[in-house]
């Protein structure tokens, strides 16, 4: 069964390498510089070293996906979102998977009637925007400084065309890297919990892991992707949109992996924080509208009637698109695989206020009178919940949506051998693990009663104060605290489904 | 990448050499014809000898480069261009050395009042492609350069009608048989030929350098 909700994380891997595999060698393959095979294994080469090794160290974080709690329910959102990435690739339109995946997820959200954070609707919007502005600045600055050098140097007409040969496979392999790196979560991160592989020993030299077997597989269909199907994508972003000659096709690709790295890059914001600079705000950034961007820059500042327009016009519609197409299918195809094929899509959650929920708020500085009107009553679904409690209390929207996290009953079970086998001593400091082992076997039914027991124990589980130099740490614990939600939360699912 | 670096190095000084020929085709073609107008027998047929093993390495090398062009996939936007002008340069050189194996088989009466003016006219041919293999040399290195060469490529196509002009109003008012008054224009125009072939690529590099601008 796992193996077959695996495949949609493939799928999906192979939409993503088909798709994005064109915003790193494009260009470079539009304007005859690199020949597409050679393209093509330098990216897949590069996205499966970065996923294996960058991904590894995001192993635990999910992206978006991280919301939708049950495994089939990821398995329709992730094939959701590959249809759609297919669909786009098929019309050689370059879309954002990312957004295809959030896409679905709303499709989700609203079948399963969970709350939909409207944010990430206005963070899409943001981007389709934001994304090909900041792209299209850098590569006219890019274009004029590269101008300006090529001018004054001098080099030889066959000398330049080595050099920017060079330049597009580095440029071009450093972004397969980050592909991997940074969308591997995406393709398998979901099911790093339920991994069905066993540690691996190659020889007695290299020992793989259940999660890096697991990357490494989602990576290599994601170079499988680039291989067989990414050359429509790349012919649209390197000559049809515009006409580009070599040198630009450079610029277009480092304005691209700059916009990437200053806005998007956790490395960079580490370093800047750690040498006490002020760091870079982390807009969220899309591959494929940065090349847009970056494309459409080159033709504002070369003359804009080289630009397609009815080219740029496809692709836009292609970025509306997609997050729309994506929560349809989602939502339609929930549908089916709920009533059909009676696979739970979603684990119903159940809201209670007890009598300890109200003292945990009042601890927290929540106390209003409302709450106790509805003490002890069950609610089934998560929008009547908020509505009522929005009716009968006058909290703001900040201790609303702590009111609803702290009163979603779940079952959490510390299960010792889950312990011994998905907690990771690499990542967990001794004291966390340690924590656990102390809860071992015990069962709780509300999240914030474990943090308080393990918060209790040891001051490794609590967030520092909100500073810029503490921010990775905070990030890291909560991307640690989320994967212990789900791994003791799934298991618990999954123990009932046994009984 | 290291063959790629090889390689390119290769061609550049493969296109050094083949404009280099053209360049010494130019000052042996000079030569050639002030002996032949002097009479010096001996060292024309040398210089001849000379024109016909550089025309055919510039023959060789510019195949070589276009076939390594090609196959190497190198500049796919120039390639066209770079083609297109070894083969137009290749005419002026083929003009020279057509001109002097015409000197020798056809055996002009070239009167003595005119040599000087012969000497003068091939010296602002040769001029012209002098130029033009400077300016050919710009376009690989310098672009901005090109202009620079091309305008005097243009002068010195119009001394050379200029004078070959003259030769042939001096040579018609002669006192001789009007067969050897139209073998001098002949030879007149035949050198003149070498200035308009090198216009002829000078019209070409233009476009080819406003293509290559960034």
């Amino acid at each position: 069964m796992l193996l077959i909700f695996l495949s949609s994380g493939l799928f999906m891997g192979w939409s993503l390498g088909a798709n994005d595999a064109a915003n790193v060698f494009g260009t470079a393959v539009s304007t005859k510089m690199i020949r597409f095979r050679t393209a093509a294994l330098i990216c897949g080469l590069f996205v499966i070293i970065g996923a294996v090794i960058s991904g590894a160290g995001a192993a635990y974080t999910l992206g978006e996906l991280g919301s939708v709690n049950a495994i089939a329910g990821s398995f329709m959102v992730t094939l959701a979102a590959a249809i759609t990435v297919f669909w786009m690739t098929e019309l050689g339109l370059p879309v954002s998977t990312s957004q295809a995946v959030v896409g679905a997820i709303i499709g989700w959200n609203l079948f399963t009637g969970s709350v939909t954070d409207y944010s990430s609707f206005t963070k899409i919007v943001s981007t389709w925007i934001l994304c090909p502005l900041l792209a299209a600045f850098f590569s006219i600055i890019l274009f004029l400084v590269l101008r300006l050098i090529l001018n004054k140097l001098k080099i030889h007409l066959l000398r330049l065309d080595m050099y920017t040969r060079v330049g597009l496979i580095v440029v071009g392999a450093f972004g397969a890297y980050s592909l991997g790196a940074n969308n591997i979560a995406n393709v398998v991160g979901v099911f790093v919990p339920v991994a069905p592989f066993n540690d691996l020993d190659l020889f007695g030299i290299v020992k793989l892991s259940s999660t890096e077997q697991l990357f490494f597989l989602g990576a290599l269909s994601i170079a499988v992707g680039a291989y067989t199907y990414s050359r429509k994508v790349m012919e649209t972003v390197g000559g049809s949109l515009l006409k580009l000659s070599p040198e630009t096709a450079l610029v277009v690709v480092l304005a691209e992996s700059l916009v990437l790295f200053l806005f998007s890059s956790a490395g960079l914001e580490s370093f800047l924080i750690n040498h006490g600079l002020p760091s870079l705000p982390l807009v969220p950034v899309s591959s494929s509208q940065a090349v847009v961007g970056a494309v459409i820059g080159i033709g504002l500042i070369k003359g804009v009637k080289g630009i397609k327009y009815s080219v740029l016009g496809g692709i836009a519609a292609g970025w509306v698109a997609t997050p729309i197409i994506a929560a349809v299918i989602a939502f339609v195809s929930l549908f089916f695989l709920q009533n059909v094929f009676d696979q739970e899509v979603s684990r119903k959650n159940i809201f209670q206020i007890t009598d300890q929920v109200i003292v945990y708020l009042r601890q927290e500085g929540i106390n209003d009178t409302g709450l106790i009107e509805v003490k002890n009553k069950e609610f089934r679904n998560s929008t009547r919940f908020q509505t009522t409690i929005k009716e009968k209390t006058k909290l703001n929207d900040a201790e609303l949506r702590k009111v609803f996290e702290s009163s979603k009953r779940e079952e959490f079970h510390i299960d010792v051998m889950i312990i011994k086998q998905k907690i990771d001593p690499n990542w967990f400091t001794p004291e966390q693990i340690n924590s656990l082992n102390s809860l071992a076997d015990q069962t709780y039914d509300y999240k914030w009663q474990v943090w308080n027991e393990l918060e209790r124990i040891t001051t490794e589980w609590k967030f520092k104060v909100e500073k810029p130099e503490n921010r990775i740490y905070n990030k890291d614990l909560k991307a640690k605290r989320e994967y212990i939600n789900r791994i003791f939360l799934m298991e618990a699912v999954e123990a009932e489904e046994k009984q | 990448m290291a063959i790629l670096f090889k390689t390119t190095k290769q061609l550049e000084s493969q296109i050094d050499d083949y404009l280099d020929a053209v360049s010494q085709g130019a000052l042996v073609f000079s030569q050639a014809v002030k002996n032949y107008v002097e009479n010096d027998q001996v060292n024309f047929k040398e210089r001849m000898k000379v024109m016909t093993d550089l025309e055919h390495k510039a023959d060789q090398l510019r195949r070589t480069i276009e076939n390594r062009l090609y196959v190497q996939t190198l500049i796919p936007e120039q390639r066209g261009d770079v083609l297109g002008l070894l083969e137009h340069t290749d005419d002026v050189l083929d003009t020279m050395k057509e001109t002097i194996d015409e000197f020798d088989i056809e055996n002009p009466f070239v009167p003595v009042e005119l040599n000087l003016k012969f000497i003068e006219l091939t010296a602002m041919s040769i001029q012209s492609a002098e130029a033009l293999v400077m300016a050919e040399r710009a376009f690989f290195k310098n672009v901005s350069a090109v202009k620079d060469h091309l305008h005097k490529i243009y002068f010195y196509e119009k001394e050379a009608d200029r004078i070959g002009n003259a030769i042939k109003r001096q040579a018609f008012a002669m006192d001789m048989d009007l067969s050897k008054k139209f073998h001098v224009r002949y030879f007149a125009l035949r050198i003149q030929n070498v200035s308009d072939r090198a216009e002829d690529v000078a019209d070409r590099l233009a476009i080819y350098t406003i293509k290559r601008t960034i």
